[in-house]
């Protein structure tokens, strides 16, 4: 299955990964519309310190934690994807307490939002990799 | 307080309704012009430390940066410019040589532009390149003239040591240190998948790079940096460069700050030292001591490679071209005026050398007329732009072209000039690591190699409309270019016709 993965090696820092995160799942056309005077809640996020940097989002694992510790059924595996229905969430925030890289997050529209690779956005490739001036984050088999 | 005499040159437009506040600018810029202030929630600029390189402007999302000149200026004056003015101002401040980088931006002539391709109409009819076979496979270096067989007949090989160019262009001398390690990474791999070759410079050859040995010439310069049997065996070609379109008659300087380990290593000087390369390499003050060199390193290599000597243009360019090929030289590399640098003296790069396509057109003579021309073959660069100067540069008689500047863009770079700071935003002039990363060799050969296929395609297109089929067949065939706005004079040097002749 393709994955999102991110070399750290070509990994900016640029943010811009964050930003084309945030617009793609606004719902909205234009990215200024979507991202003027907002703070921006990306399910993909920039790890940096120093000079290291690199973007962290959902590792759409084999056995996912998330998945396991769900209570209402919200959170599934569909070819692959690790999905959430938000009808079904009710807000406990397990998964939120379960994922070990932090990319389960609190939403305003539903009760948690995470990287869903772009499926259930108008774009149906992931924008954080269309984006990405440097390769740094790749969508492919490994 | 001191007074400030310059203005900043450029002015940093931020349309406000589109700026979303994202810092990409900010984080992007290694002159530090763009912050957020917190105070007043948005963007501002220091237009006083922009380059102009555009690395804020090709990644701000929303289109809501550019950059433009200042219209903040002196009263008119045609002699006394602003520019000559600020460069005064400059030097009374800090009483130094002005420093530049890249080629001459100055506005002399363009030799190129002044010269008109043929095409072939109802007689020799043109060629269609998707149909037909169309040669551009060159081979560089001394030309045999006289078939040898043996005793059945058979022809024996009695070649000398060539190049081998599935297209007849070259990446040019750019040091390990000048460009960064991803810039020279891209140049590799994007000659080995195109058949061609890159150039170490002066800089010597990075251990990692050793395994693109076969698309490498490695570089003997007056520095010597890194020179050693390892280095030479490693190269498919040797040039001993004895000057540089940018900066002829003058030597080079790596200041020690950018000499970090890597780079020492590579150079075999130790770390944070000045790199001086001397004006004239100390053992060669004529013809006879050029050709020691060259035989020295043909004997150091088993006479397996062939040895280039580069030059810049000079006014007496033609005869220094035929003492080099009578130095046992086999190929001649020529750099024009407008050639780069990562730093050079303004007033030299804008003021010394001459036009390449006029340097070309009377070393190609020269050699013809003293029956030479097959001891050598030509290569030329300095501000070679796109694949219309090659087939002129060809059609005068060059075999190749050497190409770095236009290189360099097709890598990002914006032509901003700054390159002798060091801190180049799209990663190649720059040593720095987290500016250095910017560049990806992945992304980097692609468009190389993107760029090199185009101009292939560009190159056969035009020999089919001349109704030519193969590169030889152009090579100093002068009577398919027209010269255009040109005087007798200019004619007589390039030896082509006015238009309509």
């Amino acid at each position: 299955m393709k994955r999102v993965y991110v070399n750290e090696k070509w990994c900016l820092g640029c943010h811009l990964c964050e930003y084309n995160c945030a617009f793609a799942n606004s719902g909205v056309d234009d990215m200024v519309k979507a991202l003027k005077g907002k703070t921006i809640a990306p399910r993909i996020r920039v790890e940096e310190s120093d000079s290291i940097n690199f973007a962290v989002s959902c590792r759409h694992c084999d056995n996912p934690l998330c998945v396991k510790g769900c209570i209402s059924g919200a959170l599934s595996i569909q070819d692959g994807v690790i999905s959430i229905d938000s009808d079904k969430c009710v807000g406990c925030y397990t998964c939120v307490l379960s994922c070990p890289y932090g990319c389960i997050s609190t939403s305003e529209a539903g009760a948690v939002q995470k990287c869903e690779l772009c499926t259930k956005n108008a774009d149906g490739i992931p924008q954080c990799v269309a984006g990405c001036p440097n390769n740094a984050i790749v969508f492919e088999e490994r | 307080m001191a007074i400030e005499y310059l203005y900043p040159q450029f002015e940093v437009l931020r349309n406000p309704d589109r700026c979303i506040a994202c810092r990409v600018c900010e984080r992007q810029c290694a002159n530090e012009v763009h912050h957020f202030d917190t105070d007043l929630q948005k963007m501002v600029s220091d237009e006083s430390k922009c380059v102009n390189c555009h690395r804020c402007v090709s990644l701000c999302p929303t289109r809501a940066l550019k950059i433009t000149k200042t219209n903040h200026q002196f009263r008119e004056n045609a002699n006394w410019t602003g520019e000559v003015i600020e460069e005064i101002y400059r030097q009374a401040n800090s009483g130094g040589t002005l420093l530049s980088s890249m080629g001459n931006p100055k506005n002399y002539p363009i030799y190129w532009d002044k010269m008109l391709i043929n095409a072939s109409q109802v007689t020799n009819p043109s060629i269609d390149p998707l149909r037909e076979p169309m040669e551009i496979r060159t081979f560089l270096g001394k030309k045999p003239t006289t078939i040898e067989r043996d005793e059945n007949g058979k022809i024996i090989p009695n070649l000398s040591p060539r190049l081998e160019l599935d297209i007849p262009v070259m990446f040019s001398a750019m040091s390990y240190g000048s460009i960064s390690y991803n810039a020279h990474e891209s140049l590799a791999r994007a000659s080995k998948a195109m058949g061609t070759y890159y150039n170490t410079g002066e800089g010597g050859l990075h251990e990692d790079f050793y395994k693109w040995g076969d698309n490498t010439i490695v570089q003997v310069a007056s520095g010597r940096f890194g020179v050693e049997k390892d280095y030479l065996d490693a190269g498919a070609a040797i040039e001993i460069k004895i000057g540089q379109g940018a900066k002829p008659g003058i030597g080079g300087h790596l200041p020690g700050t950018k000499v970090a380990s890597d780079i020492s290593r590579t150079r075999m000087i130790p770390e944070g030292t000045d790199a001086i390369s001397p004006a004239p390499h100390h053992d060669i003050y004529s013809i006879e001591d050029l050709r020691q060199l060259v035989y020295s390193l043909k004997e150091a290599t088993a006479y397996k490679k062939p040895v280039i000597v580069k030059i810049s243009a000079v006014h007496n360019v033609a005869a220094i071209a035929s003492g080099i090929a009578r130095s046992g030289a086999d190929i001649i590399a020529i750099d024009g005026y407008r050639g780069g640098t990562g730093a050079a003296p303004t007033r030299i790069r804008d003021n010394v050398g001459i036009p390449i396509a006029l340097a070309l057109a009377s070393v190609d003579q020269r050699l013809r007329e003293e029956g030479i021309r097959d001891n050598v073959s030509i290569v030329v660069g300095g501000s070679i732009r796109n694949s219309a100067d090659i087939i002129k540069a060809i059609a005068l008689g060059a075999d190749a072209v050497y190409i770095a500047t236009a290189a360099l863009l097709s890598l990002g770079c914006h032509l901003c000039r700054t390159c002798q700071n060091g801190k180049c935003n799209w990663g190649i002039a720059t040593q720095r690591p987290e500016l250095v990363k910017r560049l990806n060799p992945d992304i980097g050969s692609e468009r190389l190699i993107n760029l090199l296929t185009a101009w292939g395609h560009e190159i056969r297109e035009m020999m089919g409309g001349m109704g030519i089929n193969s590169i030889e067949a152009l090579r100093g065939n002068r009577l398919m270019l027209r010269g255009i706005g040109l005087n007798e004079k200019e004619l007589e040097i390039l030896g082509i016709k006015h238009a309509g002749e």
